[in-house]
């Protein structure tokens, strides 16, 4: 045994420096992945899945196929209304990118009072989305916030974004803007730091300049930033949660819930983890289909490069 | 979700036997929901007052925050079980005893003499005529109102609707807004929703709601809407209050902009905070039709043994010491509320005398809405009570989706 270890030692010692992050991945990652599919197929309230009720039938566990699935997408009023949400903050969400780049450019110059002033644009990248989201709550706050006080010094009417179903979702995206845009603009900075100076040159030789030297030269270049900056808000606004939890409860009357605040709230508050657990699968499935695509864009750029 | 479950349920019982190697015979395990400052302190004090009665139980307290406690109770009741939960009476405790997770203890009700001194609150404890729990505190709603305003207006307490009405108009007309309220939470909506319907249908058809045996679309609930669409259409409730939350919603009264506030008991010490409670005051929510009787929200906090604690002799002795009328006096009032133990001295302060009478003469009485109903329920129902309030015009389209999900909660078709 030793010594047939020995002898493929090249072969097998990587498998037991994966084995740990490979075993944690599978317990953490793949196998609630799993059973959160196997569980949207029943009906479950969350309590001891094998409790026998007086009938000697299985109480709190009960396959129901493809029902809590039927129920979501043609008897649930409210998924619409989710799954539109969701979109509106995939959409939306995408400005955070020119955005960022557009201040990354800015605060990418030479000169000595950007190192003073750079940090501020840090700023609200460094405050946790629970903060972010309780200042915004308070900037909206009808009567006391600062909004209100701006729109009366105006003369405007001031107007509770929080509380009209019409604008709640735009103001909580708005808030979200607030740390993502930071985020995509450090990441542009580093970016701009590796930007090849050489081919720069070679790009003012030939005679570009301004917006044809930034669309032909920079931006190929940041592309790898570009990728990163595109997943990490697409996912972040995908989960969208927190912030919908923290600054409307889903409110108006569920006019701001999103899929993965719906989720949470029939999983944990109305005791159906099965169909909390479709709305999961379901979620899981939107950003699968997404990341896929982007992925084989990706790829297909840099065949075409090659 | 449900993998997340159950990892963390084999992580409790990890935890389990570590911990199990350390208890000694004699142990028992307290787990606690009360977080907030004054209630920790409180609890703490009568967790010691028991110990000290009791010199041999070694008393181990793990204490939760109120709001994680809700999702973690249900995995310690099954993982982990400690020898008292704290929760509260009602549909919420059913749902426990209903798993087989909450132990029958209609022995201490006997021996302690509870069926008589605590009688009042002996039906919220109680499913198929067995006791699951011990009741230690509960208080009452009602409307809290600035006395000062009503004062300089001439306006007096009103005992009925239309005097209530009146109240509210004259408020109005003076450029207050008659009733504030913050529904970012959503539970504030439906505690109007209770009183309108028991005052209108009384307590056994809001009862038959709660339990899904009677219909949203029943037209009896149309005069509950009718008359509560009334004060909405008047302009009566603060503006925006689907941004606020039920705290936030305190400060126009502070400041003197609204005057009233239906709410519980446990909002009075924001006024003590804001150093203006000399200037409120409580009254009952008014009668709208004289023969209905004058149901009351209660909400009611109690002690529990799961079914799997390890120590059960102690925690019976643990729930019989709340027959001791003063260490039960202390535990409710030092948290604003009142000790359901009828032997207590009745309170001095202002507002849980005042509760305490009304309490005492109440017809019956209510957990409320999200405790008396199914949480399925209550999580579909909220959020239309609150769209209710600000767009009373859905009503049809809403009490037909509040049904649907009745029928399907209850599966009745």
């Amino acid at each position: 045994m030793i010594k047939y270890l020995k002898k493929n030692q090249i072969k097998i010692a990587p498998f037991f420096f994966l084995a740990p992050s490979i075993i944690l991945f599978v317990l953490y990652v793949i196998y609630p992945i799993i059973d959160s599919i196997w569980v949207s197929f029943h009906s479950w309230n969350g309590m001891d899945r094998g409790l026998l009720g007086l009938s000697g039938e299985l109480k709190n566990w009960k396959w129901v196929g493809l029902d809590n699935y039927k129920e979501l997408i043609f008897d649930d009023y409210t998924f619409p209304i989710n799954l539109l949400n969701n979109l509106k903050w995939l959409v939306l969400s995408l400005l955070v990118i020119p955005i960022g780049l557009g201040l990354a450019i800015f605060l990418n110059q030479n000169i000595r009072e950007m190192k003073f002033i750079k940090p501020l644009f840090f700023f609200p990248f460094v405050i946790n989305l629970v903060v972010v989201s309780l200042i915004f709550t308070w900037f909206y706050m009808p009567k006391y916030g600062i909004l209100d006080l701006i729109f009366r010094f105006f003369g405007l009417e001031p107007i509770a974004f929080l509380a009209e179903e019409t604008l709640a979702t735009y103001a909580i995206i708005f808030a979200f803007f607030w740390p993502a845009i930071a985020y995509t603009m450090i990441i542009y900075l580093t970016g701009l730091t590796n930007v090849n100076t050489e081919v720069v040159e070679a790009g003012r030789i030939d005679g570009a300049s301004g917006i044809s030297m930034f669309w032909n030269v920079i931006l190929p270049q940041l592309r790898p930033a570009t990728f990163i900056a595109t997943v990490v808000t697409v996912v972040g606004a995908l989960r969208s949660f927190d912030m919908v939890a923290i600054m409307t409860k889903g409110g108006p009357w569920g006019s701001t819930s999103v899929l993965a605040y719906k989720m949470y709230e029939e999983a944990l508050f109305s005791y159906r983890m099965g169909y909390g657990s479709a709305i999961a699968t379901i979620l899981f499935l939107i950003m699968d289909i997404y990341i896929v695509w982007f992925l084989y864009r990706l790829f297909q750029n840099e065949k075409s490069e090659k | 979700m449900g993998g997340k479950m159950k990892i963390f349920s084999f992580v409790v019982v990890l935890t389990t036997l570590f911990t199990s190697f350390v208890s000694l015979a004699g142990t028992l395990v307290i787990n606690s929901n009360q977080s907030d400052p004054r209630a920790n302190e409180v609890m703490h004090a009568y967790i010691k007052a028991f110990d000290e009665a009791h010199p041999d139980i070694n008393v181990v307290v793990n204490d939760f925050d109120t709001e994680e406690y809700k999702v973690a109770i249900r995995n310690f009741l099954q993982a982990d079980p400690p020898d008292i939960a704290i929760w509260f009476a009602g549909n919420r405790m059913k749902f426990f005893v209903d798993q087989g997770l909450f132990e029958d203890v209609s022995d201490v009700w006997e021996s302690a003499g509870f069926n008589d001194s605590m009688s009042a609150t002996k039906g919220a404890l109680t499913v198929d005529g067995k006791q699951y729990g011990v009741p230690y505190g509960y208080y009452q709603w009602g409307v809290y109102y600035r006395k000062d305003i009503f004062d300089d207006l001439g306006l007096n307490e009103p005992r009925n609707w239309e005097e209530f009405k009146w109240v509210c108009a004259m408020l109005k007309k003076n450029g207050v807004t008659p009733v504030t309220i913050g529904t970012r939470y959503l539970w504030t909506a439906a505690g109007w929703f209770d009183y309108m319907n028991m005052r209108v249908n009384g307590y056994q058809f809001h009862m038959d709601l709660m339990n899904g045996d009677a219909s949203y679309e029943d037209p009896r609930l149309d005069d509950v809407f009718d008359k509560w669409a009334e004060l909405l259409n008047a302009g009566y409730f603060l503006e925006n209050h689907a941004a606020l939350s039920w705290q936030e919603a305190i400060t126009p009264m502070i400041n003197g902009e609204a005057a009233m506030y239906l709410m519980g008991n446990f909002m009075v010490p924001f006024f003590e905070d804001a150093g203006m409670v000399d200037k409120v005051d409580y009254f009952q929510f008014p009668r709208i039709y004289k023969g209905v009787g004058m149901a009351e929200d209660a909400p009611t906090d109690t002690f529990h043994i799961p079914s799997g604690a390890k120590n059960k002799e102690d925690a019976r002795k643990f729930l019989a010491f709340l027959a001791n009328p003063e260490e039960a006096f202390k535990l409710a009032s030092g948290n604003g509320v009142l000790t359901p133990n009828g032997n207590a001295k009745a309170p001095s302060d202002r507002f849980q005398a005042q509760g305490f009478k009304v309490l005492s003469s109440a017809s019956d009485i209510a957990q409320f809405y999200d405790r008396d109903t199914h949480p399925d329920m209550h999580a579909d129902g909220m959020p239309g009570l609150q769209e209710f309030m600000v767009k009373p015009n859905r009503i049809g389209a809403i009490r037909s989706r509040l049904d649907k999900t009745r029928k399907r909660v209850f599966s009745k078709n």
